[in-house]
């Protein structure tokens, strides 16, 4: 059994993050270690680019999982999430059945909907066994389907099984690692939520973003991560539209760092903000005074 | 810190009853917390080291709170909950338990104490006389009647129309199939199971089209002093949508913006509007337009607009701090969503002019500028929902280049 790799106190769950160079609040560890020993899907909720879908990739591949992802869009349906038919496959056998001359009808039936004609999809893919243990299956965006499929992710969660009607049911032997994500662009109903644990990811603190730079561009001066870290933590104060995620950090350091700036200046930062900044808007509010106070406040006592 | 669990434990019981009685002060406190929580909870410290007060918070929070705005009510009754062992014990004396918290008396009672008192009030001749009235050519005057100038009965008769009254379900097609024998795609699943019953031969073709369903509508209401004649009827207008529909949200705004979505979806329209007052602190007062508008712009735009909404802007226009901030917030607005439509009760002045400089700002930036005083406008409004919606100028926000 697998079971002996995963971590056994929220201090554990810390150390397997970090050294897989995820560096998490402890809040994060504690919630996910929850989930793992009591085999709850994690619901994560938080503005786009804190770090929700990395957990769910640094988490297989530290516990050495196979990582099962499914993408969530409007229209998502179950034969892109869970299972489909290959029909072509299914017709030929038909017509082949039918050229062998005796039909039997049942019997053709039981061969039709086999598991060699059954394409699997993410969910039904999470449900097979592993010999690597349980898969950890990321539901990404869940905010994007719509609800009539967040409706069915319902059964799924609580029982771990899906049944085909024309093939029975498929029961997980172990449930898998589940983490579900959303950036909130709509709510999610308080019914699937109920079955989560539910963590809000916030923006980390000035101290962990740094960390974070530090670890992820380890050739990155002490002095202009410092002023990346500043400027970025300055900006999300601010009333943006959209303001910069971690994501957006470790995109604008590795700008800057391309482009071999020491320190930060107008020109410089100027040029890259497209990198922190998303909205239109939001860079036009970016410009001028505004922009070379930002600048100053970043760089002053370094 | 001596603050872990253990020390809380009162003489009789253990962590058990300490986690009913904090999810019972939580419920008290307004968090939808079921037995099944409480459960999880039990479970949940099994697993981790309780003599760490920060864990404990985390564990118990990601079990009690299932939206971020619960978030700040969990933090402030774990405080006061799980206190040192020493401030706890002094406290028990002096706190009321949570959950004998007084009760508002439920909003039905108002109308079972009318109901109780009227037969004393010997007004029944007088009632069957307006029943008389109300004839075939009193409800086409009612129709047509400002809503501003309606007595109580007049607008209790206009709350039961209103009430009545279904939005149609403006179809708009989604990226999900269904059973349509006029569909562009064949159900292979279906039409093989066909075939099998008649060994192999396809008879006929399943197939599938575009499931369509209704467009979201998202309600801004104005609820200043200048609005307050027309509000109420508003307010039970829009409860009537929301209980036909799903995908409705409707939000107040006076000087701040209050998302009353939840609270309308009460069935009982009295129980659902009392819920809605109860939920905003600013009924009546003055108006800040542009404020709330980038409140909405911020926090709510992307979670309720984004599946090509239509917003109903319920307002008079009415804002003295008409400036380019808000000429901004209503030019997001109108981008982000598939069509801004701007119900203004001024508008029943026939020689209405937009001379005001709120209104004048607002103007260009809607796509329809419509009446709301009268029930003939309300139902007016309802067969415009349900015309051909214009494509969706969604991608008209910029981004970044």
């Amino acid at each position: 059994m697998s079971a002996a790799a995963l971590p056994t106190s929220v201090d554990a769950m810390l150390e397997l993050l970090s050294s897989r160079g995820y560096l998490a609040e402890r809040a994060l560890a504690t919630v996910t270690y929850l989930s793992l020993r009591m085999g709850r899907p994690l619901f994560l909720e938080g503005e786009a680019g804190v770090g929700k879908t990395e957990i769910a990739k640094v988490l297989s591949a530290a516990l050495g999982r196979k990582l099962i992802r499914l993408q969530c869009y409007e229209g998502l349906d179950v034969a892109s999430a869970v299972y489909e038919w290959n029909s072509a496959a299914q017709m030929i056998a038909i017509r082949l059945a039918e050229a062998g001359g005796d039909v039997d009808r049942d019997q053709l039936t039981s061969d039709i909907f086999a598991d060699r004609y059954l394409i699997k999809r993410p969910l039904l893919q999470a449900l097979e066994p592993d010999v690597a243990g349980a898969p950890v299956l990321l539901i990404d965006e869940l905010d994007r389907a719509d609800e009539a499929f967040e409706a069915y992710l319902l059964e799924i969660l609580s029982d771990f099984q899906v049944t085909i009607p024309e093939f029975g049911t498929v029961k997980a032997p172990h449930p898998p690692i589940v983490i579900i994500t959303s950036n909130r662009t709509r709510e999610i109903h308080d019914a699937l939520k109920r079955r989560c644990l539910y963590h809000w990811v916030d923006y980390p603190s000035a101290e962990r973003e740094l960390a974070i730079v530090k670890t992820r561009l380890p050739g990155i001066s002490q002095r202009l991560s410092q002023q990346i870290v500043r400027f970025v933590q300055a900006l999300r104060d601010q009333d943006f539209y959209k303001s910069p995620g971690v994501a957006e950090t470790l995109d604008w350091a590795t700008a800057l760092t391309e482009l071999d700036a020491r320190s930060l200046n107008a020109e410089v930062v100027g040029d890259t903000l497209g990198a922190l900044l998303k909205y239109q808007d939001d860079i036009t509010r970016m410009q001028g005074d505004q922009l070379q106070k930002a600048i100053k406040d970043a760089t002053s006592e370094t | 810190m001596p603050t872990s669990i253990n020390h809380l434990a009162p003489p009789t019981g253990g962590i058990a009853d300490n986690i009913a009685g904090f999810a019972r002060a939580l419920r008290a406190a307004g968090l939808p917390v079921g037995p099944g929580a409480v459960i999880d909870a039990m479970t949940a410290l099994e697993v981790i080291d309780i003599g760490k007060r920060a864990d404990v918070f985390t564990t118990l929070e990601s079990i009690f709170v299932k939206r971020h705005e619960h978030a700040l009510i969990f933090a402030q009754a774990f405080d006061l909950f799980f206190r040192p062992a020493e401030e706890w014990k002094s406290m028990l004396d002096s706190v009321p338990l949570p959950d004998h918290a007084k009760k508002k008396p439920p909003p039905a009672s108002r109308r079972v104490q009318e109901a109780m008192a009227r037969p004393q009030t010997h007004e029944e001749p007088k009632a069957q006389e307006q029943d008389l009235r109300l004839s075939v050519s009193d409800r086409e005057v009612l129709q047509k009647k400002d809503f501003a100038q309606m007595s109580a009965a007049e607008i209790a008769e206009v709350a039961r129309a209103i009430a009545k009254m279904r939005l149609p379900q403006a179809e708009l097609k989604t990226r999900r199939h269904t059973t349509d024998p006029r569909g562009h795609r064949i159900d292979m699943r279906k039409t093989l199971r066909q075939a099998l019953r008649t060994e192999g031969e396809i008879i006929n073709f399943h197939r599938l089209g575009r499931l369509e369903k209704p467009a979201p509508i998202v309600a801004l209401l104005d609820i200043s002093g200048s609005m307050s004649e027309y509000t109420r009827l508003f307010l039970h207008f829009l409860h009537a949508i929301t209980d036909a529909r799903k995908r409705v949200s409707v939000f107040l705004f006076g000087t701040r913006l209050t998302n009353v979505t939840r609270a309308l979806r009460q069935r009982d329209p009295d129980e659902a509007l009392a819920s809605c007052s109860a939920n905003v602190e600013d009924w009546a007062g003055g108006t800040r337009i542009a404020t709330s508008l980038q409140t909405f712009n911020k926090l709510w735009a992307r979670r309720v607009l984004g599946q090509g909404a239509i917003v109903l802007l319920i307002s008079d226009g009415l804002e003295r701090e008409a400036d380019s901030k808000l000429a901004f917030e209503m030019d997001r607005l109108h981008r982000s969503c598939r069509r801004l439509i701007w119900l203004n009760p001024l508008l029943r002045y026939s020689g209405f002019e937009a001379k005001a400089q709120g209104i004048k700002t607002m103007l260009p930036h809607v796509d329809e500028f419509r009446p709301v005083h009268n029930l003939t406008s309300i139902e007016t409004l309802i067969s415009a929902l349900s015309s051909q919606l214009p494509p969706h100028h969604r991608s008209a926000i910029r981004p970044a280049a």
